[in-house]
């Protein structure tokens, strides 16, 4: 049995030295409650089952659908929600073990880029105070200190010295999600999750915002966890790609090769869709039939059975594991050899 | 007079009254539609892109200080009649609207069918069951299942909830169908589907559409003909092949270079500094500010110039 159990987590993806956060059979699982007494009536399955590693330095994206999980992923890793079970580990310290100040000490390295910048900063607190917030709660540095941090963000994100005493209404979609990325960087973290950091944003300027996370990066050595559902943005930003379909990770390979060659045929039908700026292009699209399904009662053996196009009998009996099918190619299908 | 093009739009003007002052949202718009084709508006977010289409549709709120210009219909001209008549002949009749996030805007306490169908009964006065039988042709054509008709929309997802949006706007067989930011709100694959099902109405029903986006990328898909809003004036009118190869306009170039291309090796572009306000815009260009390439004459208002049939608003090409 040992012996088994060890093989099966060497089998998951990425046990490699170099990895800065490792992820192991993540379950997160929320309770519908009902009736009089509020008894748990059912189980929303939002994520079930994820084992994957990011290395130190690089951009991890995840990708799928509205309501697949990828958001809960991010949360859970940050303890924003408690996980039903599985472990995190962030440079081999069990995130879900910590506790008070060990957490806020762990949450120093790990922050946050909210989806939507009209909502993530307070109204009534000037961008400056938002940005040192993290600073102060950390006790970390003077006032005066922790205002010249404030200072050398903004100036990182583009913005000018005088905005800190301004108010979140006074500034663009743009700036308030530089803003955003001000903010989650001036504690200086290792680890930076962005939750669909630029899809409230304009296309004019989103490039802009990626353009300066990628300069960031680089200046101080982070690494992203990148959840978006666009694909063009994805692909330009990360150097790994894993996609999730209803509480799954179902295909998780270096871009290059995700985008060159996608496994999975969700993973296919996502690719196919993907709209090309040039109306002279013919494209075969793979049509998926129906809609997701509910997490709450997921289909029995593979999640995808019911919309793939390829689906064998097999498919409705057991669920296919997530292997290694090339190497860092990671897929769970049946089809697939 | 033009007969010979569905939709005629000149020197349209739309302001509307704040405390701040008037707000020029759409300030001397001028573009013609012909039949069975369909135009794309694209811009950034606050360019005027709904403004234009709530103008063409006369769907005014309350603080309008000022609404001029042209809009003719089949060689019609709209802005003679009074809002009575407007409403009978015209609005769902003739032209018809699939407003911005339609998923929410169907009515929660009535069933889909009922909404799909009620158009027809007001407008086309017909009886209800041939309304709903009208309903359930519809419901083919975007393809919902036909007994989603007794359901109510929060049993919906979003795409089917979209689709049942365009249903109710194509229910009247209008001429010319005005669909704002369709599907902005939905996943890629949904996405796709809307634009699979818009494609084919395009072809089947031969309407017209006008389209308004801000996704370059998706719009490329359904589009005929483009349209490029800044700041309340058209800058760019082209066919869509010319315009998605070679847009003419700094602007229109700059957002274009600004959509990250699967698989491209060039850096996405993006656009320095922000629209400007409406309130009171630049005298000359309104984009000369953000403009690569401007010089002394942008300080004047440019003219709108004709090259090889397309139309830009740029001294560039004069």
């Amino acid at each position: 049995m040992s012996i088994n159990a060890q093989f099966e987590t060497e089998n998951k993806p990425g046990n490699s030295t170099l990895e800065l956060i490792n992820v192991q059979n993540l379950v997160k699982y929320f309770p519908v409650r009902g009736g009089v007494l509020q008894r748990v009536v059912a189980w929303v399955q939002a994520v079930d089952d994820v084992s994957f590693s990011i290395y130190k330095g690089e951009t991890v994206g995840l990708v799928g659908e509205s309501g697949c999980g990828k958001t809960t992923v991010g949360r859970t890793m940050l303890r924003l929600t408690e996980p039903t079970s599985g472990t995190v580990k962030f440079d081999g310290i069990d995130v879900f073990s910590l506790k008070g100040g060990e957490l806020k000490d762990m949450r120093r390295n790990i922050q946050i880029i909210f989806q939507d910048p009209y909502a993530s900063l307070d109204p009534r607190m000037p961008i400056g105070d938002s940005i040192g917030e993290g600073l102060k709660i950390h006790n970390i540095g003077t006032p005066r200190e922790r205002f010249e941090i404030v200072i050398e963000m903004l100036r990182k994100v583009g913005l000018e010295d005088y905005h800190a005493k301004r108010y979140p209404h006074e500034f663009s979609g743009g700036q308030r999600q530089r803003i955003g990325i001000a903010r989650a960087l001036a504690l200086r973290p290792k680890f930076i999750i962005a939750d669909e950091p630029v899809s409230a944003l304009d296309v004019s300027i989103q490039s802009q915002v990626l353009n300066i996370m990628k300069d960031l990066q680089r200046e101080f050595d982070l690494t992203y966890l990148f959840i978006a559902h666009n694909l063009s943005v994805v692909e330009h930003i990360s150097d790994r790609v894993a996609v999730m379909y209803l509480g799954k990770m179902v295909e998780f390979a270096d871009r290059d090769e995700l985008f060159r060659n996608p496994l999975q045929p969700y993973t296919q039908a996502l690719m196919s869709a993907i709209p090309i700026p040039d109306p002279t292009i013919r494209r075969d699209r793979i049509i998926l039939q129906g809609d997701v399904p509910s997490p709450l009662n997921p289909p029995k053996g593979c999640r995808f059975h019911p919309r793939c196009p390829v689906a064998m009998d097999h498919c409705k009996l057991e669920e296919p594991p997530f292997r290694e099918i090339s190497r860092n190619h990671w897929t769970a299908c049946w089809r697939v050899e | 007079m033009a007969q010979d093009k569905l939709l005629r739009v000149e020197e349209l003007l739309l302001h509307f009254r704040t405390q701040m002052g008037a707000v020029q949202a759409v300030d001397g718009v001028s573009f013609d539609l012909d039949y069975g084709r369909s135009m794309v508006i694209l811009g950034e977010s606050g360019c005027g892109k709904t403004s234009m289409a709530k103008a063409i549709l006369r769907l005014l709120p309350r603080n309008v200080s000022s609404y001029t210009g042209h809009i003719y219909l089949e060689g019609n001209e709209l802005m003679h009649l009074n809002d009575e008549e407007y409403r009978q002949n015209i609005r769902w009749a003739a032209m018809s609207l699939v407003p911005q996030a339609a998923m929410n805007s169907l009515n929660p306490v009535l069933k889909v069918g009922d909404q799909v169908a009620e158009p027809a009964m007001v407008h086309l006065g017909v009886r209800k069951d041939e309304a709903m039988a009208q309903a359930r042709r519809m419901f083919q054509h975007v393809g919902v299942p036909a007994d989603f008709l007794n359901r109510y929309a929060f049993e919906l997802s979003g795409g089917m909830r979209q689709r049942v949006a365009i249903a109710m706007a194509l229910v009247t067989s209008p001429r010319l169908i005005v669909l704002d930011e369709p599907t902005s709100a939905l996943d890629v694959l949904t996405q796709a589907n809307i634009f699979n099902v818009l494609k084919r109405l395009k072809k089947e029903l031969e309407a017209s559409f006008i389209l308004i986006t801000h996704d370059i990328a998706t719009s490329s898909e359904l589009a005929d003909d483009v349209a490029v809003m800044y700041a309340g004036h058209i800058v760019e009118i082209s066919d869509a092949f010319r315009f998605f190869e070679s847009p003419l306009h700094p602007y229109s170039k700059k957002l274009m270079a600004s959509v990250p291309r699967l698989r491209g090796d060039k850096e996405p572009d993006f656009i320095i500094g922000q629209p400007p306000s409406l309130l009171d815009p630049p005298k000359g260009c309104r984009f000369a500010d953000r403009c690569p390439s401007r010089f002394e004459k942008c300080g004047q208002e440019p003219p709108t110039v004709d090259k090889e049939g397309r139309k830009v608003k740029c001294w560039l090409y004069v």
